[in-house]
């Protein structure tokens, strides 16, 4: 009976969303002021039944009740709890429905969130999203309910969740991811209203930045917890595969990072405005991009859902329908967009121009090379893959003019910059930057290395310049602290996103070429020595846990004399499906990784393993963490507060004459 | 020509000069790193020349696993039940690596007909099947589907 209420819940919210789709944008073209204030109540709705769905789903889960076809699919009665309530968007149906409640909670932040914008605006944006949840409840009723049974007869257990999903990693990594993703729903919801509307001013992209850098940052963070969740738990010792599932949030996250900064060309000086539209439209096409390929069937791994033909379809119909109907709206708007190119060959616009055309060019190549063997196979029926060298060909060489420009962009001044001022401002930086390229990779290599010297040189680039332009920003205060407390939160918040890059640099650089990795076979007592670490096998004991047995090493670590500590990496059969799940050891380190995989077990206690020496490799994820920050912080900027309550204050006051109207009428 | 339109010819010479070199260097890296994969009886026919990487999907032979006592050297035979191709690996096996399970594997062939390979990957979940091992079975028509229906036709 209770997954029944969960599924009537769940056609409520379709119903509302159907409303919420359809009444408010109406209203907002007849300018009906009551069907425009359906809006916000009903986006509550949605949200609230669409919880009530997630709820009783999880409740499903937390009661074993096998009766339900997706739990006795995804969990166990041996499943510890924490996994039990999470099993339920380790499958299609519930993380679908995980997504679309991610999509009913960004609604509600914009409910709430947008007291300073006119109400026709906001009827617009929630009913674009509304539309777009339309859509996704259909999906699930259509083809992937969440609550079906099996019938008549439920099986006594579940068949349990994929032992590689039982993990802290796959807690935190969808729902962050989602929320990222979904979050680009809103900006492009924002680039609608503002298409429909006809109005695409400035005071448009005031009210998108922050939802689009919110957005941006959640991305960010979900897509390095993927990336160290298969660090950690893959074992292959690397932290990214450039695996056709890994690259749609990468490319979304790439139109993302454009559109934010060509957000702020727009803001600033109202230009750039269609290609603004067209980058959120993008970056929404990306993640639907993302959902299509998991979903489809097309591809094989460990993200991709058990397949069914018609659900690729389906979500292939929703990409038409929303991106296709938001560039056919666009190419009927796009005329008006007259913006004149009021700046010269040198100034601030170029330099984010050049910032968009390297990131949506290296997005665009990312698309081509994780779609080419689909297409490759579907016209000559061979079957090819195309490896990580491609993407590596293609995306360093573009980041590195990206890394390059970017100290150049927050120098430069909007309009104008003579070239002789940008020289005399970098001509300093260049040279340290180039000195410290060429000269710290060998005095610790002592021997020259092309890539170490890059990677120095473009991480001090970004450092060195950063510290130019706050040198610049607080020359002509009093103190240093003056200065710094006149400059604007949005500002710290691209300085510490832009360090982020540099952090990131170091960390992509050195682990690089400094990692070490040895498979052995080591015998009780026996040792190897791995970088200027010795590991010592000390031995196995078997272990049994909550639904798994296995076997566990002990490995001591030392370093020159010191002992460093154990290190126990295991090796597990899960119970319930009898799948053999290797579980590494990893000391982690702010300057150093070091890290075991349990191979498997030969004649006389001999155990094959891999060891690893990681450095640094910690600052790639602490680079995304940074620019997350960044995000967030320039999202909170008080600039965006003080004019949501001028704009509120001035609104009050324009609204007063059309509510007195209808009356004197 | 007005400034302002000779600026604009300039920023779209700029951005479809950029465009085309970019879209030349994709297409030849793609060239270049393209994996083609192959099915073990087109490599047992010699259709694959020696010291190429590509990719082969095939099941474990039944009976062929031995592992090296002293070192990580594995050596097995990859089959689509038509044709089986002999494996070494030195490394440590996947997971789910079991005699009778789909395997794709990343490699060269040498002259005697051995496959040297790089990485070694096996299906994740009881209800995935790889879609290169599937098209090895398709093609060798030796597929659970296809000996299914065989069965029945036969009947």
């Amino acid at each position: 009976m209770i997954p029944e209420l969960g599924h009537f819940s769940l056609i409520l919210a379709f119903c509302l969303s159907i409303i919420l789709g359809t009444i408010p944008i109406i209203g907002a073209a007849k300018n009906n002021v009551l069907w425009m204030n359906l809006a916000r109540p009903l986006s509550a709705g949605v949200f609230v039944f669409l919880g009530i769905s997630l709820v009783i789903l999880a409740y499903s889960f937390v009661t074993d009740d096998f009766s339900v076809q997706i739990v006795a699919a995804q969990s166990n009665s041996l499943l510890p709890m924490r996994y039990k309530v999470t099993a339920l968007w380790g499958g299609h149906e519930g993380s679908f429905l995980l997504w679309t409640f991610m999509l009913a909670s960004w609604m509600l932040l914009v409910s709430v969130f947008s007291k300073s914008m006119p109400i026709q605006f906001v009827a617009r944006v929630l009913g674009v999203l509304g539309g777009l949840c339309v859509c996704y409840i259909l999906f699930m009723i259509a083809t992937s309910n969440p609550f079906a049974r099996i019938v008549p007869l439920a099986p006594s257990d579940g068949s349990d969740l994929n032992t590689a999903l039982q993990d802290f990693g796959f807690i935190v990594h969808p729902p962050t991811l989602y929320m990222g993703y979904v979050g680009f729903s809103v900006v492009f919801a924002f680039a609608i209203a503002a298409l429909l509307s006809g109005k695409l001013d400035s005071a448009w992209a005031r009210w998108s930045r922050p939802w689009a850098n919110m957005a941006w940052g959640i991305l960010t963070i979900g897509i390095a917890l993927g990336s160290w969740w298969a660090y950690y738990e893959l074992g292959w010792g690397g932290w990214w595969a450039w695996d056709p599932v890994e690259n749609p949030p990468l490319i979304t996250w790439l139109f993302g990072t454009a559109l934010i900064h060509s957000l702020a060309v727009t803001e600033k000086r109202g230009v750039f405005k269609s290609w603004t539209v067209l980058l959120a439209i993008l970056a929404f096409a990306g993640s639907l991009l993302g959902t299509f390929i998991t979903r489809s069937g097309l591809l094989t791994s460990v993200h991709a859902f058990a397949s069914d033909p018609t659900r690729g379809v389906f979500i292939l119909g929703i990409l038409a329908l929303t991106v296709g109907g938001a560039l056919l709206l666009f190419a009927f708007r796009a005329p008006l967009l007259k913006s004149e190119l009021g700046f010269s060959l040198v100034s601030r616009e170029i330099f984010l121009l050049t910032n968009n055309v390297l990131l949506v060019v290296s997005a665009a190549s990312i698309f081509l090379g994780t779609l080419f063997p689909m297409v490759y196979q579907a016209i000559t029926d061979d079957l090819i893959s195309i490896g990580p060298p491609y993407f590596n060909a293609i995306f360093v060489p573009l980041m590195i003019i990206l890394v390059i420009a970017l100290g150049f962009g927050p120098m430069t001044r909007w309009k104008r910059t003579s070239t002789d001022y940008l020289i005399s401002q970098v001509k300093k930086v260049l040279a340290a930057s180039l000195f410290i390229g060429l000269v710290l990779p060998l005095i610790i290599l002592m021997e020259f290395s092309f890539t170490a010297s890059v990677c120095a040189g473009l991480a001090s680039w970004i450092v060195l310049t950063t510290a130019k332009d706050v040198s610049n920003k607080t020359a002509n205060k009093s103190s240093i602290m003056a200065g710094l407390s006149s400059l604007p939160l949005s500002y710290f918040g691209m300085i510490l996103a832009h360090s982020g890059i540099a952090v990131m640099l170091i960390g992509v650089g050195i682990t690089t070429f400094f990692s070490a990795e040895r498979s052995v076979l080591l015998g009780p007592g026996e040792s190897v020595e791995l970088g200027s670490y010795n590991f010592r096998f000390n031995g196995h004991e078997e272990i049994r846990g909550p639904n798994y047995i296995g076997d566990r090493a002990s490995i001591s670590v030392m370093k020159d004399v010191s002992v460093l500590g154990d290190l126990f990496p295991e090796r597990r059969i899960y119970l319930a499906t009898g799948t053999p799940s290797t579980e590494m050891a990893i000391d982690a380190g702010f300057l150093r990784d070091l890290f075991i995989t349990l191979g498997e077990e030969k004649e006389g206690g001999f155990w094959s393993m891999t060891i690893y020496v990681k450095p640094f490799v910690r600052w790639i994820w602490l680079g995304a963490i940074l620019m997350a920050l960044g995000g967030a912080i320039a999202a909170g900027d008080k600039r965006y507060r003080l004019l949501r309550q001028r704009e509120k204050r001035n609104r009050k006051e324009s609204e007063l004459k059309p509510v007195m109207q209808p009356v004197s009428q | 020509m007005k400034p302002h339109r000779k600026q604009k010819l300039a920023v779209i010479i700029f951005v479809a000069t950029g465009l085309s070199v970019t879209v030349g260097l994709t297409l030849f890296a793609l060239g270049q790193n393209m994996n083609m994969f192959y099915t073990p009886s087109q490599v047992a026919l010699g259709e694959v020349e020696v010291g190429r990487q590509f990719r082969i999907g095939g099941m474990v032979k039944e009976g062929t696993f031995v592992s090296a006592a002293d070192s990580l050297l594995v050596n097995f035979e990859a089959t689509d039940y038509v044709h089986a191709v002999p494996v070494r690996y030195e490394g440590i096996l996947p997971d789910l690596f079991r005699e009778g399970q789909g395997i794709v594997a990343e490699g060269s062939v040498d002259a005697g007909g051995v496959f040297t390979a790089s990485k070694v990957l096996a299906k994740h979940d009881e209800n995935y099947m790889s879609q290169e091992v599937k098209a090895a079975l398709d093609a060798a028509g030796t597929s659970q589907s296809n000996q299914n229906s065989q069965n029945i036709s036969e009947l």
